[in-house]
């Protein structure tokens, strides 16, 4: 593959405006497939979740799963689309072995939701309107595996296998209008979009929007066009390409920025952009070309016979607004404001997706300083050690009684991170494990103090410091003093103890 | 056995499910019968691409089996049933009459076959037809016509002139169908038997392979129209499993033709469908029978569909345009033939291979044309237009029955026409379903019953009565009415005429001549 030439990025946005378009596919988490009874899980042995609808076999017919549809209006609500009183299923025809019928059921012409918009929070803290054309159910294709090629793709590979198991998947497509006015913030405001349309779904639950499984795919399009002088009229929309395969919020970023630089050099050097869609590359952060791709695509769209319109009634419309969670953006900016958080703060439990255990910690009991230090601190590092999400590890509640055996003083933070441990081994609540481990801090002075006495005794120097003034001398004592309590004892106690033993002789 | 064979098999359904809950007679006894009959008369007649002797026994054993238990069964239990191939069975081959699918055995059964398995039927061989349904002679079918038993050089009618032709052989006393465009219909018209194209959404079509998934109908064929809606009743009801099924609760269409009064019944003439074009015979029993419900005390009015010219037009948009895309899953991925080409290739030559292949030449052409029609750029000119049509069809329809409780006209123009006379020419094979199309473009119900024959070429006619969407049972109760006063006038019923093919009681089996 061609290394492409780059344009530094300032200046290729000196010369061109970045126009942006997104189509994001959400796989929801329905309990049976778009239009088939077979289980909604996809993995595991291939072919097993499948019935004669799903391969297509001669004679099956679909049905609309009815939660894929409220979980579509749901989804359309957020994004402040409206929802048609009536929108129909068409079907999209073209040939791949992936696709079972040989047509994919979509919807065309008429989409289940239509006209909204998301407000996107920038990593600055500015927000930007991303203008939402649509959203449209369909089912998900079944998946190819090349096999006997270099690349793992279809070209060169010997056969190729099919996992019908993915196939009728539900899907929603969620298609931006075109994104103007974003500049040099097209990469971050990106990332962002695809942040706030997963930090969506996961609020309403429709999905477990987990990018590196694809249940949540980007499909990026963007084009550039020249700048003109002030005052003369914009110039025409450049040529797009659509970037798929692009798995993680940072690769969004990543082609983005990629994309801009790699059109900018081309049509700085008097090229011209192909039509077509690009593949990312994850492991050379670069895109290479696909298929080319031109608005003639002739998909043969017709109304699909098999299915009645789909008519949701405006009670079932206006339950499902009655029933919409906060918007995450505004959520965010409440418990930001409620937790009393630094900027940094906020974004560092954000960032790692830990806000929904600080939130339900601090509903829990905990204080919120509190809460984020053990998720985004110990709970963080032991995840990261074990390679698991934080969220499996321990619950909400027995954080919040962490924190609380902290600040009654019967754990010290040494204590409570072995309480953590035993708590994520399964050795019971965290009380279970203060009393099966015997972990509780010794709040016997008489115990304390002979300690003390004995390490006044053995560090005579420490003493006479001490006893000069300076206290911060103090600390080779304490330490000698938790040690021989074995960490059991509260330090804070133990350092007011020392320091009157040692006055008071 | 022969003698007693002979009798069995020209019982109607009805008949022959009283001898058997009697137990008069087994139903292996009644399936024997059937089979032999096959044996004897199938190969002349080619009404069947697959029979299962033994599997069809043992289900018949079993349904014996039940009986001598004392259990309550179905009116229908043990009656031999033959199947159209275009409907999916999971213990016998289904091929829709195409090369493509030759010897693929279905892993699940239609919501048909479901409900024929739970009534007790017995399922005893599938049916020929036109390929995935196409045709009006089932000189289409992969594998070779199907002869029409007044007449052996002439077509049975299509697509399901081998569901026709088995029960006017007396191979099977019921048959289900399937009617796109006057499958079911035409069929009975040109074999002298009773054939039913239901409400659309009164029959579930999951399980049968679609050829246009707004069109399609299952529904029943038989030699009396007491024994259709006996099948109707079993058949009909929702499914869920099609969204496209009625959610209505049904009357009993057996009960409406028990009833059998047309006394102010009133019949409404289609005009366009009632002169040009048609054969002189046609006509002539047409007006008999007309007559004959006058004078039962039904009043015949004359009604206009203004829009009929244009229905085969748009019929053959909108069929292709749904054809081509049901018909793209038969890619040699997951089922059915694969051809390889020479020295291997892509998917993609592997999947033209199989279909050049696979598919005949009329399911070619229906696929280019609906592949034509639905092409951006031509898409609001053909299937846009054809749309436009289909909704005047329905508003026409919507007024007559304002006018008249059921419309009426010959079932189709001519009698059967000889086999190869119109292989050449799809324009006028297309032109046979003129009468029967509008039917299925508006979604209602129809059923054709013999009304004589031809005075010029001594073979069967058939009359078509139509009713609004759900109100099938008017059909069976003006169908029954006739088919009672006509046999009176005669003496006798028409599917008696029809020649023995089996002469001397001997069957061709025994003379080994098959």
């Amino acid at each position: 593959m061609a290394t492409a030439k780059l344009m530094d990025f300032d200046k290729a946005l000196e010369l061109f405006e970045p126009v942006l378009g997104f189509e994001v596919h959400v796989e929801l988490n329905t309990k049976t497939k778009m239009f088939s009874d077979a289980p909604n899980y996809f993995g595991g042995e291939p072919n097993t979740n499948i019935t004669p609808v799903d391969l297509g076999l001669p004679g099956s017919l679909p049905v609309v799963n009815g939660e894929a549809v409220r979980y579509s209006i749901s989804l359309g609500l957020a994004l402040g689309c409206s929802i048609a009183p009536s929108s129909r299923f068409a079907r999209k025809n073209y040939f791949y072995p992936d696709l079972a019928k040989n047509y994919q059921i979509s919807q065309y012409d008429e989409p289940i939701a239509f006209g909204g918009s998301v407000e996107v929070e920038l990593p600055d803290g500015r927000f930007f309107t991303v203008p939402i054309e649509r959203a449209h159910m369909e089912e998900d294709a079944g998946k190819l595996t090349h096999v006997g090629g270099a690349t793992g793709r279809i070209q060169g590979a010997e056969y190729s296998l099919v996992d019908y198991n993915r196939a009728g998947v539900p899907l929603v497509e969620i298609v931006t209008d075109i994104i103007y006015g974003a500049e040099k913030d097209a990469p971050e405001l990106a990332k962002a979009y695809v942040a706030t349309i997963r930090d969506i779904v996961v609020s309403l639950g429709i999905s477990d929007a987990r990018m590196e499984r694809g249940n949540l795919r980007c499909d990026a399009n963007i084009s550039l066009r020249p700048r003109t002088a002030p005052g003369e009229p914009p110039a025409p929309l450049g040529t797009r390409t659509e970037t798929k395969n692009v798995n993680s919020l940072r690769s969004v970023e990543r082609a983005i920025r990629y994309e801009i630089q790699r059109q900018a050099q081309i049509l700085a050097d008097g090229g011209t952009i192909t039509q077509e869609t690009r593949h990312w590359h994850e492991d050379t952060g670069t895109t290479s070309a696909g298929r080319p791709k031109s608005d003639a695509d002739d998909y043969r769209y017709f109304p699909e016979p098999d299915l009645l319109p789909v008519v949701p009634s405006a009670e079932l419309i206006d339950e499902l607004r009655a029933a919409l969670p906060e918007a995450p953006a505004i959520r965010r900016r409440r418990l930001k404001q409620e937790w009393g958080f630094t900027d940094l703060e906020f974004q560092d439990v954000q960032n790692a997706g830990l806000l929904v255990e600080v939130t339900d910690t601090v509903a829990a009991g905990a204080s919120p300083q509190a809460a984020r230090k053990w998720w985004s601190g110990e709970i963080s590092r032991i995840a990261n050690a074990r390679n698991a999400e934080p969220s499996s590890l321990v619950s909400p509640t027995d954080v919040a009684a962490l924190v609380t055996l902290i600040d009654s003083g019967a754990l010290n933070d040494r204590l409570a991170r072995q309480v953590l441990e035993g708590v994520i081994d399964g050795e019971g609540s965290p009380q279970e494990v203060v009393d099966a481990r015997g972990l509780a801090v010794v709040s016997d002075d008489g115990a304390l103090i002979a300690a003390i006495d004995d390490a006044l005794a053995a560090q005579p120097d420490v003493l006479a410091k001490i006893k000069d003034g300076k206290v911060q001398a103090a600390g080779a004592v304490i330490g000698a003093v938790m040690k021989a309590m074995k960490g059991q004892a509260d330090a804070a106690r133990v350092r007011e103890l020392v320091l009157e033993r040692a006055s008071a002789d | 056995m022969a003698h007693h064979d002979h009798e069995l098999v020209r019982l109607s359904a009805d008949a022959l499910a009283q001898k058997l809950a009697s137990s008069e007679i087994s139903a292996v006894e009644a399936t024997q019968a059937h089979l032999d009959r096959i044996a004897a008369v199938d190969g002349e007649v080619h009404a069947f691409l697959h029979t299962a002797p033994d599997l069809s026994l043992a289900t018949a054993a079993a349904i014996d089996q039940r009986r001598a238990a004392g259990e309550s069964l179905h009116p229908l239990a043990g009656v031999p049933i033959a199947i159209k191939d275009v409907i999916v069975t999971n213990d016998m081959p289904t091929t829709s009459g195409s090369r493509i699918l030759e010897g693929w055995i279905p892993p699940y059964d239609a919501t048909v076959m479901t409900k024929l398995r739970a009534a007790g039927l017995v399922p005893i061989g599938k049916t020929n037809m036109d390929e995935f349904a196409m045709g009006s002679s089932t000189e289409h079918s992969a594998y070779g016509p199907t002869h029409n038993p007044w007449d052996l050089e002439r077509i049975p009618g299509g697509s399901g002139g081998g569901s026709a032709a088995a029960v006017a052989s007396f191979e099977a006393p019921l048959a289900l169908g399937s009617d796109t465009g006057g499958s079911i219909r035409q069929p009975a018209h040109v074999t002298g038997t009773v054939g039913v194209k239901p409400t659309y959404g009164g029959v579930s079509r999951y399980g049968a392979i679609a050829l246009a998934s707004s069109l399609d109908q299952i529904g029943p064929v038989s030699r009396t129209v007491l024994d259709s809606a006996l099948l109707h009743d079993v058949i009909g009801g929702h499914d869920p499993r099609d969204s496209t099924s009625l959610t209505d609760e049904w009357p009993s269409m057996a009960d409406a033709v028990r009833r059998a009064d047309v006394k102010g019944l009133r019949i409404g003439v289609i005009s366009q469908l009632d002169g040009q074009g048609f054969q002189t015979g046609v006509l002539e029993r047409f007006r008999e029978a007309l007559d004959v419900l006058a004078a039962a005390g039904a009043e015949i009015v004359d009604v206009s569909l203004p829009s009929l010219e244009y229905a085969i037009a748009a019929y053959y948009l909108i069929m292709p345009a749904e054809a081509s895309s049901n018909l793209a899953k038969f890619d040699s991925v997951r089922f059915g033939l694969r051809v390889n080409p020479p020295g291997g290739g892509t998917v993609e030559d592997v999947m033209s291979a199989t279909r050049e292949v696979g598919f005949g030449a009329e399911a070619k052409r229906r696929i280019i044309l609906g592949t034509y029609a639905l092409s951006a750029g031509y898409y609001d000119a053909y299937y846009g237009s054809a749309q436009k049509v289909r909704t005047l069809v329905q508003r026409d329809f919507e007024a007559a029955f304002g006018q008249a409780d059921v419309l009426v006209s010959p079932t189709a123009p001519t009698t059967a026409f000889k086999l190869g006379q119109n292989t050449g020419d799809p324009m006028a094979m297309y032109l046979n379903d003129i009468a029967t199309i509008p039917a299925n473009l508006a979604g209602i119900p129809g059923i054709s019953v013999p009304v004589g024959l031809a005075r010029e070429d001594g073979l069967p006619v058939g009359i078509q009565f139509l009713a609004p969407a759900r109100h099938d049972a008017r059909l069976y109760n003006v169908g029954g009415a006739l088919e009672r006063m006509l046999e009176d006038s005669w003496g006798h019923t028409l599917i008696s005429l029809a020649p023995d093919l089996a002469p001397g009681e001997m069957t061709a089996a025994q003379e080994g001549a098959v």
